[in-house]
C-alpha cells in the first residue's frame, strides 16, 4: 500500500493525540469495568483506533456518524467529552445518553454522532435513512455508518445496499472488518471473505482501506465521502482491522491464538503512526510522551467526573418514553398497569391542556409522593419538565446547557 | 386516569358527506403533505399501482416521485429509513402492505423507532407512522388475515391507533402525521370499502386516547376493537331487538394511549363487560383490559368480563372455517348473554 504524506504538523499531531485518548479511555472503561463501575456489556475496539480516526476526521462537521455497540471511540473522534462518554458507561445523569443507553447506546445529537446500536445491522436502514432526509432537504450533509463484518450477513446489509443505491443516497458504509463476528472467524462466517465486492451486486462500489493506518483509512474515506456527496451515491469502505482485545470483557478468547494476536500487534495503529512522526521530525519523543500523558490526565478526569456525577432519580424513570404535548398528555395516560400511580407522576407536567378530573389517582398520588420522601414535586420540576416538552422535539438545548455547566473539555481536545 | 380538556373544536358537528374509509385514508394524507413539506410516503407499491388497497390513490401524480416512493420488498428497511428520516427532520408515513408483513419490520418498530428517544436520553424524536391494514374475511389464510394490535400495545413508545369509520381513519391519521411519537396506524382491510360520514374541511383531527361512544345503553358494556366496534354495535342492535337488553357500544380509537375513564365510566352504569376484538386470546388486548377493568370498577362488576376473541389458530383459507375463526354478532350476544346468567 502506497505511503501517504503527512498532514500539516499540527493536524498529524492531533490525530495521534485523539487515538490516544481513545486508547487511554477503553484501558480505563476496561479497568472500571473490572471495578464494578460500569454494568452490563463492554465492547472495546482497542486495535481499532486509525479506523475511527482515520474515518471520522474525514468527516465534515455537518456530515452524520452512526455505529454500533462499539462506540466509544466514534463518540470521542466526533468531539464528545470523555466526561460525558465515561459517566454515561457508570450510567450517570451526566452521561451522553443521561444513562439511559450504557455503553452500547452513546448518543450526541449536537456532534451529529447519531448513536450506538446494539442490533447488529439495525443502524444499517437508520443511516440509509440520514441519507434521504439529507438528499430530500438539499442539505448537502452526508452519513458515514459503522458496522461491522458480521453484519454484513445481516439481512438489513443487502436490503440497504440495494436501496441506498436505488435512490442515490450521500452515505458510505464502512465495514469495520476485525476479522470475529463476535468468536466466529471471518472465513467462517461469511463466503465472501472480500468484503468490499459485497456491495456490488447490489449496485454499491466497494474499496479497501488499511484499517491500521490512520492515513490510509483518511484517504480512502475522503474519497468515498467526495463520491457520496458530490455523485450522490452510496459507497462501501471495507478497512482491515484487527482488536487487540475480546469481543467483550466477558470474552476468554478461545477461537484465536495469542501468536495472532501478536502478529496483529506489531501493527498498533497508535505505535506506527507515532514512529512515523518521531521519525518525520514531526515531533519528539517528548512530545509523543506528553501527548499520552495528556490523554491519561482526561482519562483521570472523565472518571472523576463520572463518579462524581450522580445516578439518574427514581422520578426520571418515565422520562422521554414519549414526547409529550401532543397525542400524549403524560406518561399515566399511556401506563395502565395498576390503579395506583408510579412514582414521578407528581413531576408530570400538563403542557396547554389542564386536567379536568383526577379523582382516580387523587388520594394516591399523595401517599405516593409521601412514600417516595416528596422529592421533585415542586414548581421547580414542573418548570423544568415544562421546559423539556417545549423545546424542539430535534433540538438539544437542554442537554448543551447540562454539558456547558458540568463537562470541561480537556486542553488539547480538538 | 386523568381526563383532559381537549382544544380542537368538535368537527363533528359540520357539514359532512359520505365517503369510503380508504378515501378518508386518502384525504389524510393529501392534506398533510400539503400542509408540510417533510410529509412524505414509502412504500411497496404505493405509487404508480396506487397501493394494494388504493389508499395512496393519486398521491405519486400529485406530488411527484420525491415525496412519494415506491420501495423494493424490504419492510424492516424502509421502516428502518423512515426511522433515520424521521430523527433528522422528516415526517415519513410508512405503508406494509399488511400486518403480518410488519413481523419482518419488528426490529425497527420495536427495538429502534420505539426505543431511540428513550436510550439516547431524550436527544431526538421519532416523528414516524407506519400504517398496515390487519383482519380476516378475504381467505387470504394463515400469512395476511391477522390481526396483531396486541404486539404494538405491549411497547412502551409506540402509539397504536385501530380505527374503525372513515372520520376516525381521517382524523387520528392526521394527528398521528402531526405528532412527534412514533405511530403504528392499523387499518383493516374489510373497512376500505366501508362508507361513513365524514366531516368537511382540511382540519378533522381526532386526538388519541379518547374513546368513542358508538351506542349508548345502561345494561352492558360492549368495547370493540378495530372492525369490532362495527360487529358489537351490530350485536348490540339484536341484544335490544330480542332480548330486551340495552347495551353501550364503546371503541377505543386508540390502544396507546388508552381511554379507560371511559370504559370504567360506562361499567360503573351498566355493571357488566364484554370485550370483543378479532386478535387471539392469549396475551391480547381483551385480556390486558379485563385486568384493568377488574383492578380499576371490580366492585362495580355484576359478572366477570366476559371475552370474545378470535379462535386460538393459525387462520384457515377455507371460507366456513374462516368465518368462524373471528368473532361475529352471535358470539358478542352469546358473551353478552353469559354475563347475565352468571348474576
Amino acid at each position: 500500500m502506497a505511503e501517504h504524506p503527512l498532514p500539516q504538523p499540527d493536524v498529524a499531531r492531533e490525530w495521534l493525540h485523539t487515538m490516544m485518548l481513545i486508547r487511554r479511555f477503553e484501558e480505563r472503561a476496561g479497568e472500571m469495568y473490572a471495578k464494578a463501575k460500569v454494568g452490563g456489556f463492554l465492547h472495546l475496539a482497542i486495535g481499532e483506533e486509525a479506523t475511527i480516526v482515520g474515518s471520522g476526521r474525514a468527516m465534515l462537521d455537518g456530515d452524520y456518524l452512526i455505529s454500533t455497540y462499539r462506540s466509544h471511540g466514534h463518540a470521542l473522534v466526533r468531539g464528545t467529552p470523555a466526561n460525558a462518554v465515561m459517566a454515561e458507561l457508570f450510567g450517570r445523569v451526566d452521561g451522553c445518553s443521561n444513562g439511559r443507553g450504557g455503553s452500547m447506546h452513546m448518543f450526541d445529537l449536537q456532534r451529529r454522532f447519531m448513536g450506538g446500536y446494539g442490533i447488529v445491522g439495525g443502524n444499517l436502514p437508520i443511516a440509509a435513512g440520514f441519507g434521504l432526509a439529507s438528499d430530500y432537504l438539499g442539505t448537502g450533509d452526508a452519513t458515514v455508518c459503522m458496522f461491522g463484518d458480521g453484519a454484513s450477513n445481516q439481512g438489513t446489509f443487502g436490503e440497504t445496499m440495494n436501496l441506498a443505491a436505488l435512490w442515490s443516497l450521500p452515505v458510505v458504509f464502512m465495514v469495520t472488518n476485525n476479522q470475529y463476528g463476535m468468536g466466529t472467524a471471518l472465513e467462517r462466517h461469511s463466503a465472501v471473505t472480500d468484503l468490499q465486492v459485497k456491495g456490488e451486486g447490489f449496485g454499491v462500489p466497494g474499496l479497501e482501506c488499511d484499517g491500521m493506518d490512520v492515513l490510509d483509512t483518511f484517504h480512502v474515506t475522503s474519497e468515498a465521502l467526495r463520491i457520496a456527496r458530490e455523485e450522490c451515491r452510496p459507497v462501501l469502505v471495507e478497512a482491515i482491522t484487527y482488536r487487540f482485545r475480546g469481543h467483550s470483557m466477558a470474552d476468554p478468547e478461545e477461537y484465536r491464538t495469542k501468536e495472532q494476536v501478536a502478529e496483529w500487534r506489531k501493527r498498533d495503529p497508535i505505535g506506527m503512526f507515532g514512529d512515523r512522526l518521531v521519525a518525520e521530525n514531526v515531533l519528539s519523543e517528548d512530545e509523543r510522551a506528553e501527548l499520552d500523558a495528556r490523554s491519561v490526565a482526561t482519562v483521570d478526569e472523565a472518571v472523576a467526573f463520572a463518579d462524581a456525577s450522580p445516578h439518574p432519580e427514581p422520578e426520571s424513570l418515565y422520562d422521554d418514553v414519549y414526547v409529550l404535548g401532543g397525542q400524549v398528555q403524560g406518561w399515566y395516560s399511556l401506563d395502565e398497569r395498576t390503579p395506583t400511580p408510579h412514582r414521578g407522576e407528581d413531576e408530570r407536567a400538563m403542557v396547554g391542556r389542564e386536567i379536568t378530573d383526577t379523582t382516580h389517582y387523587d388520594g394516591a398520588v399523595r401517599s405516593t409522593s409521601g412514600a417516595i420522601g416528596g422529592s421533585g414535586a415542586g414548581p421547580a420540576d414542573d418548570a423544568q419538565a415544562t421546559g423539556k416538552v417545549a423545546s424542539a422535539p430535534n433540538e438539544a438545548g437542554d442537554r448543551d446547557d447540562r454539558r456547558s455547566a458540568h463537562a470541561v473539555e480537556a486542553a488539547g481536545e480538538h | 386516569m386523568a381526563t383532559v380538556e381537549h382544544k380542537p373544536a368538535d368537527s363533528s358537528e359540520r357539514p359532512a358527506r359520505a365517503i369510503r374509509y380508504r378515501e378518508a385514508l386518502n384525504e389524510a394524507l393529501r392534506e398533510e403533505m400539503k400542509r408540510d413539506e417533510t410529509v412524505m410516503l414509502m412504500g411497496e407499491d404505493i405509487g404508480v399501482f396506487n397501493g394494494a388497497f388504493k389508499v395512496t390513490a393519486g398521491l405519486l401524480e400529485e406530488f411527484g416521485e420525491k415525496r412519494v416512493r415506491d420501495t423494493p420488498i424490504s419492510e424492516n428497511t424502509i421502516v428502518g429509513m423512515g426511522v433515520g428520516a424521521a430523527m433528522i427532520g422528516l415526517r415519513p408515513v410508512v405503508e406494509l402492505m399488511t400486518i403480518n408483513f410488519s413481523l419482518l419490520a419488528m426490529d425497527q418498530i420495536v427495538n429502534h423507532a420505539a426505543h431511540i428517544r428513550y436510550m439516547f436520553g431524550g436527544q431526538v424524536s421519532v416523528p414516524l407512522v407506519v400504517r398496515m391494514p390487519q383482519g380476516a374475511g378475504h381467505q387470504l389464510g394463515p400469512t395476511h388475515s391477522h390481526c396483531f394490535e396486541a404486539l404494538f400495545v405491549h411497547v412502551p413508545g409506540l402509539l397504536v391507533a385501530v380505527p374503525s369509520t372513515p372520520a376516525d381513519a381521517k382524523g387520528l391519521l392526521k394527528a398521528a402525521i402531526r405528532d412527534d411519537n412514533p405511530v403504528v396506524f392499523i387499518e383493516h382491510e374489510y373497512l376500505y370499502g366501508q362508507r361513513g360520514e365524514v366531516p368537511e374541511g382540511d382540519d378533522h383531527i381526532v386526538d388519541f386516547g379518547r374513546a368513542a361512544i358508538r351506542r349508548e345503553g345502561s345494561d352492558v358494556t360492549i368495547v370493540g376493537i378495530s372492525r369490532m366496534a362495527i360487529t358489537a354495535e351490530k350485536a348490540a342492535k339484536v341484544l335490544a331487538a330480542e332480548h330486551e337488553i340495552e347495551a353501550e357500544v364503546i371503541d377505543p380509537r386508540t390502544l396507546r394511549p388508552l381511554d379507560l375513564d371511559t370504559i370504567c365510566a360506562s361499567v360503573r352504569k351498566t355493571n357488566r363487560c364484554v370485550i370483543v376484538e378479532e386478535g387471539w386470546p392469549h396475551g391480547g388486548v381483551g385480556a390486558n383490559l379485563a385486568a384493568l377493568i377488574q383492578e380499576h370498577v371490580f366492585d362495580d362488576l355484576d359478572a366477570p368480563v366476559g371475552r370474545v376473541t378470535g379462535a386460538d389458530v393459525p387462520m384457515p383459507y377455507s371460507k366456513p372455517l374462516e368465518q368462524i375463526a373471528f368473532p361475529h354478532e352471535p358470539q358478542v350476544v352469546d358473551a353478552v348473554l353469559a354475563t347475565f346468567r352468571d348474576a
